[in-house]
C-alpha cells in the first residue's frame, strides 16, 4: 500500500491522523502494530464434558454405520429381487434399489466417520511450525554426485550406439498405440466426402422418414416437406448419407421469393429446397416459421431466410444454405437437377479449395 | 369439540378457509346444476344462421363483416374451412384477447355447439379443410411407433421430443402438446396455425396423424417415464438448474458441516 493512499484512508477515517501515516517508517511500524491475536480459547463439546454426552455420540455413530449396512444389505437384496429382465418396471427398480443401496452404503460410513472425528475425537487447537524445504548443502551435493555416478557407470557418454538405439526404441514405442488411435478416428480420411452427397441429375425427392415420392401439386403453399432422396432408404450407408443429403422443401408464393442470380431455374413454380444441414455446425436446421418463413436452427438460433436464399438473417451461421436445384421429371415427380454445387455443413478450410477434375 | 370450535372461529385462517369452502360451494352446485351445451353433429341451416350471428358479434371487429379479413390486422378466413375455426376457437387461441406476437391458448370462449356454428358458418364461405371424424383422431387405432417417426422428422424439432413445447424467435414459442386434445392436434396439422406449417394430407397422411396422435397420447400416460421424474421433459433448462441448485447445494451444505466444529 503507497503512503498516499494510507493518508486518504486514514484521513477519511480520523481526519487528523494523516501526518503519522506519512512517515515511513511509521507506516513499517504499524504493520507490526497489529498483534497477533492468537487462537481462540478452545471451546469444549458436549461430549468432551460428560460420559453421557460421549457415549450419545458413540450411538449416533454406531447407528449411521447401521443405517449403512442396512442399505448395502437393501441393495444386494434388489439385485435378487428384481431381474433384470424385459420387463421396464423391473429395470426402474433394480436400478433404483441398486444405485440407493450402494450410494446411502457408502454416503452412511462417510458421514458416520466424519461425525465421528468430529465429535470424539480430540479437537484441541495445535500449532506445527512449517519446516524449511530446501534440504542442507550436503545432501544435495551427495545427490547431484549419485546422478552424475549413475551416468558414468552407464557410459552412455562413451557409447553414442546405445544412446541412439535407446532414444529410437523410445520414440517408436508408443506409435503401435498412437497410429491406430488417430487412425481409427475419422473411419475415412477421404476428406472430400463432404463435398458431395446422393443427389444426382435426376434423383427423385422423398418423404423422410418413409421415402413416398413427391409431385408438386402436393406441395402446398404454407406446407413444409423433411425430404431425403429416393433409394437412401436402401442405400448401404443409409445414416452417413442420410445426413449429408437431408432437404427442406417449401412452395412459396411466387411474389414473396426473391429469385437468386444465377438460381433462376433451380425452383419449380415457388417450390424450393434447401440443405437442412446448418452451415454452422451442422445441425438439422427445421424449424420453420410458416409466417415469416424463416428456418431456425436449435442448436445456436442461427435464423435463415427462405425467401432470400436461405441467407443468415441472425445467428453465428456464416454463410446461406446450399439450395439444391430442383425440376419435375415427364412423369410428373419433383427430381434433382444435380447434386448441391457446394458443400453442405459446416464450413471448414477444405471447402473453400477448389474441386479438381470433379462435374456436378 | 363445539369449545373447540368456538374458539377456532376466531384464528386468523378462518376467513380464508371460509371463502374457500364457499367458493367450493358453489362450484360444486354449479357443476351439477349447469345445462349441458345440446350436441349436434351435422351443420343445419339454424346452425349456420347462429354461426353467422356469432361471427358478426365477435369476431367480425378484426376479420370484417364478411371475413373478408382486413390488411394488417386479421386474415381472411375464406376457404380456411372449419378445422381451422374449431382449432382456434376451442383451444381459447380466437377470438385474440390483446396484439401479441402469436396467440396464446387460454380457456374458450365460447360453448361446444356455438363453436360448431361458428365452424359450421364459415366453412359455408368458400371449401377448406374440415374436423376430422371421431374414428381418425383416434389414438387406441393409431401405431405409436410409426406415428414416433412421423413425429421425430416433422414436429419433434420445435415441439421438443416428446411434444413439451419449445422457444421459437421473438416471443412466438412452439406450445406443450400434454393438453391439447386429439382433435385439435389433428386440426392444427392439417391448418398449420399461426408459425406452425401445413402438413397437408399429403405429407402426413390421414392414417400418420393418427399415428403422431397416438404417440403423443402415449407421452401422457402414467408410466411414460421409465426413469423416474422427468423435470418437465423441456431438456437441458430444468436439469441444470437441478443440478446446479438441488446437487452442488448439497454438496456445498456438506463441505459446510465438514468444516464445521461439532457442538
Amino acid at each position: 500500500m503507497s503512503s498516499t493512499t494510507g493518508k486518504d484512508l486514514t484521513t477519511g477515517e480520523h481526519g487528523t491522523a494523516g501526518s503519522l501515516v506519512n512517515d515511513p517508517l511509521a507506516v513499517g511500524e504499524s504493520a507490526e502494530a497489529f498483534e497477533n491475536p492468537g487462537l481462540p480459547e478452545h471451546r469444549h463439546r458436549l461430549s468432551d464434558a460428560s460420559p453421557a454426552g460421549a457415549k450419545k455420540v458413540e450411538r449416533q455413530v454406531a447407528l449411521i454405520f447401521g443405517l449403512s449396512m442396512l442399505a448395502s444389505i437393501v441393495g444386494v437384496w434388489g439385485y435378487f429381487a428384481f431381474p433384470m429382465d424385459a420387463t421396464l418396471g423391473n429395470v426402474r427398480y433394480s436400478t433404483l434399489s441398486i444405485g440407493l443401496g450402494l450410494g446411502l452404503g457408502m454416503l452412511g460410513i462417510g458421514v458416520a466417520a466424519i461425525h465421528w472425528a468430529k465429535a470424539l475425537m480430540s479437537d484441541v487447537e495445535q500449532v506445527d511450525e512449517r519446516h524449511a524445504q530446501r534440504s542442507d548443502d550436503q545432501t544435495r551435493t551427495d545427490a547431484v554426485q549419485l546422478l552424475k555416478d549413475g551416468a558414468q557407470d552407464s557410459q552412455i557418454g562413451r557409447r553414442p550406439l546405445l544412446k541412439g538405439a535407446l532414444v529410437g526404441a523410445v520414440a517408436l514405442a508408443p506409435l503401435a498405440f498412437v497410429v491406430p488411435l488417430v487412425g481409427n478416428l475419422g473411419g475415412t480420411w477421404n476428406v472430400n466426402a463432404m463435398r458431395h452427397t446422393m443427389w444426382r441429375q435426376g434423383t427423385r425427392l422423398a418423404r423422410d422418414p418413409d421415402g413416398a415420392l413427391i409431385r408438386p401439386e402436393q406441395v402446398t403453399i404454407g406446407s413444409v416437406w423433411h425430404v431425403i432422396p429416393d433409394g437412401l432408404n436402401e442405400s448401404e450407408h443409409m445414416l452417413e448419407e442420410k445426413a449429408k443429403a437431408i432437404v427442406l422443401l417449401v412452395r412459396l408464393d411466387p411474389s414473396e421469393l426473391k429469385v437468386q442470380p444465377g438460381r433462376e431455374d433451380w425452383s419449380w413454380q415457388g417450390i424450393v429446397a434447401y440443405s437442412k444441414v446448418c452451415t454452422h455446425v451442422g445441425c438439422p436446421v427445421a424449424l420453420y416459421e410458416q409466417q415469416t418463413h424463416h428456418l431456425l436452427c436449435p442448436c445456436h438460433q442461427s435464423t435463415f431466410d427462405i425467401t432470400d436464399g436461405a441467407k443468415v438473417v441472425f445467428g453465428p451461421a456464416k454463410r446461406a444454405l446450399p439450395q439444391l436445384p430442383i425440376t419435375v421429371d415427364d412423369e410428373g415427380y419433383l427430381v434433382a437437377q444435380s447434386d448441391f454445387h457446394e458443400a453442405v455443413g459446416p464450413s471448414t478450410w477444405e471447402r473453400q479449395r477448389p474441386i479438381r477434375g470433379e462435374d456436378y | 369439540m363445539v369449545k373447540a370450535l368456538a374458539g377456532a372461529r376466531r384464528s386468523r385462517f378462518a376467513p380464508v378457509l371460509l371463502m374457500l369452502l364457499a367458493l367450493l360451494a358453489v362450484g360444486g352446485v354449479y357443476a351439477i346444476a349447469a345445462p349441458t351445451p345440446a350436441a349436434a353433429d351435422t351443420s343445419s341451416p339454424d346452425q349456420i344462421a347462429e354461426g353467422q350471428k356469432l361471427f358478426q358479434a365477435n369476431c367480425a371487429s378484426c376479420h370484417g363483416m364478411s371475413a373478408e379479413g382486413r390488411d394488417g390486422i386479421a386474415p381472411s378466413l375464406i376457404g380456411v374451412g372449419s378445422a381451422a375455426v374449431h382449432f382456434q376457437v376451442s383451444t381459447g387461441r380466437m377470438p385474440m384477447a390483446a396484439s401479441a406476437p402469436q396467440a396464446p391458448a387460454k380457456p374458450p370462449q365460447f360453448t361446444a355447439a356455438q363453436t360448431k356454428a361458428l365452424a359450421a358458418w364459415v366453412a359455408t364461405l368458400g371449401p377448406g379443410p374440415s374436423s376430422p371424424t371421431a374414428e381418425q383422431v383416434d389414438a387406441s387405432l393409431g401405431d405409436a411407433a410409426n406415428g414416433m417417426l412421423v413425429f421425430r422428422t416433422n414436429c419433434a424439432m420445435c415441439h421438443n421430443a416428446i411434444g413439451a413445447g419449445g422457444a421459437l424467435s421473438q416471443g412466438k414459442f412452439a406450445p406443450s402438446l400434454f393438453h391439447t386434445t386429439p382433435q385439435q392436434i389433428y386440426e392444427a396439422m392439417l391448418t398449420g396455425p399461426q408459425s406452425m406449417p401445413v402438413f397437408n394430407d399429403a405429407n402426413i397422411t390421414p392414417e400418420a396423424k393418427r399415428d403422431v396422435i397416438a404417440f403423443l397420447m402415449e407421452q401422457r400416460a402414467d408410466n411414460a417415464s421409465p426413469g423416474g421424474a422427468n423435470l418437465g421433459a423441456i431438456g437441458p433448462v430444468s436439469e441444470g438448474m437441478w443440478v446446479w441448485i438441488v446437487g452442488m447445494g448439497a454438496l456445498i451444505a456438506a463441505a459446510v458441516w465438514i468444516g464445521a466444529k461439532s457442538s
